[in-house]
């Protein structure tokens, strides 16, 4: 331990400043829990409608931690879709966390590898809201990013009790329920804060439109043109209104 | 056993995904085209999804009256864009399909 600066950041700096961060990041997601908790219950209760194993249902929560792409593999899974085609599909989903990781990046900068291998994990929608404001303001420069392990540690906790639940009360649903309608409308709800403007909405419709032309296409290979399309439409109507 | 491959690689490429600019900031600048891209990443994929679902209920086209699932996704649309309550869209998403489905 040549250098003690390195030293204290390697390990959580214990006192009064590190735990004050860290409750005050738990209490800045807990408004967000009404919201993530029923999501983390419907997806487990429709992982398990669709005939997913429950030990399975429950490690995706664990390994993949993204609730969008968490919904979308389930039906692709029940059509039995190639694995190629699923991996694609969580990745691509789950590639705008590139941009948080990108936002969230200068803050955590002076941290220790194991330091950010760990944070990275909990890097969610909802850590993100939550700290991003607080890492940019906090005048407690060398604990602030504890702020973001008690969000994104709080948020991890309550996805997997949430699924947990979800799991117990998808096997008592009668399979009869249109349960897996539930993701047309998760995603619904999702979608509709990010059509804000004239070429998120370009995007969205422009992807719909030929994700329903696509649907025959082999490999569901339907939504990776959908989303492609999509992508250019709105890059497309963003340029023409600079 | 396929699907734990998916998870495992599913999941490694979402950390990866994570932990990208946090390992390499200081070294790499996201290109612009890719960072104004990214954004319609999510309204893309899940309106594709979307669409899917109400349009092509069990593998058919159906763009009709009889479709209740298109309905029902209208009201959930249209409560979604007027309140932003998730729980609210799912609980009259919901409630509309099973209307539809009870009336003879």
């Amino acid at each position: 331990m040549t250098l003690p600066s390195a030293h204290q950041e390697s390990l959580p700096p214990a006192g009064p400043s590190w735990r004050s961060e860290f409750w005050a990041g738990v209490r800045a997601i807990l408004p967000l829990l009404f919201g993530v908790s029923p999501f983390g219950m419907i997806y487990g209760a429709l992982a398990i409608s669709t005939g997913m194993p429950v030990g399975a249902a429950q490690a995706m929560s664990a390994i993949v931690f993204a609730g969008s792409s968490q919904f979308a593999t389930v039906p692709l899974a029940q059509a039995g879709a190639p694995a190629l085609v699923m991996v694609v599909t969580i990745a691509v989903l789950n590639v705008r966390h590139a941009l948080y990781s990108a936002s969230i990046a200068p803050y955590l900068k002076h941290l220790s590898p194991l330091w950010k291998v760990g944070l990275a994990y909990l890097l969610t929608d909802e850590a993100y809201a939550a700290s991003i404001g607080h890492l940019e303001n906090s005048p407690a420069v060398r604990s602030r990013h504890c702020f973001f392990l008690g969000a994104g540690l709080t948020l991890w906790g309550v996805w997997q009790a949430s699924t947990a639940v979800g799991i117990f009360l998808g096997e008592i649903i009668p399979s009869s329920w249109p349960l897996d309608f539930t993701l047309a409308l998760t995603f619904i709800a999702m979608v509709a804060p990010l059509l804000k403007d004239r070429a998120g909405v370009a995007a969205g419709l422009s992807a719909g439109v030929v994700a329903v032309a696509g649907y025959h296409l082999p490999y569901k290979l339907g939504l990776v043109a959908a989303a492609l399309v999509g992508i250019t439409v709105g890059l497309l109507v963003e340029g023409r209104r600079r | 056993m396929k699907l734990w491959l998916v998870l495992l690689a599913g999941g490694l490429l979402t950390y990866l995904t994570r932990l990208s600019f946090i390992a390499l900031f200081g070294r790499q600048e996201m290109p612009d085209l890719v960072q104004r891209g990214l954004r319609f990443v999510p309204p893309a994929v899940l309106s594709a999804i979307i669409f899917q679902e109400l349009l092509v209920p069990g593998g058919q086209f159906d763009f009709s009256l009889h479709n209740f699932r298109l309905l029902a996704g209208l009201a959930a649309g249209f409560i979604a864009w007027r309140f932003r309550q998730p729980l609210l869209v799912i609980l009259v998403g919901m409630a509309v399909l099973l209307l539809l489905t009870l009336i003879p």
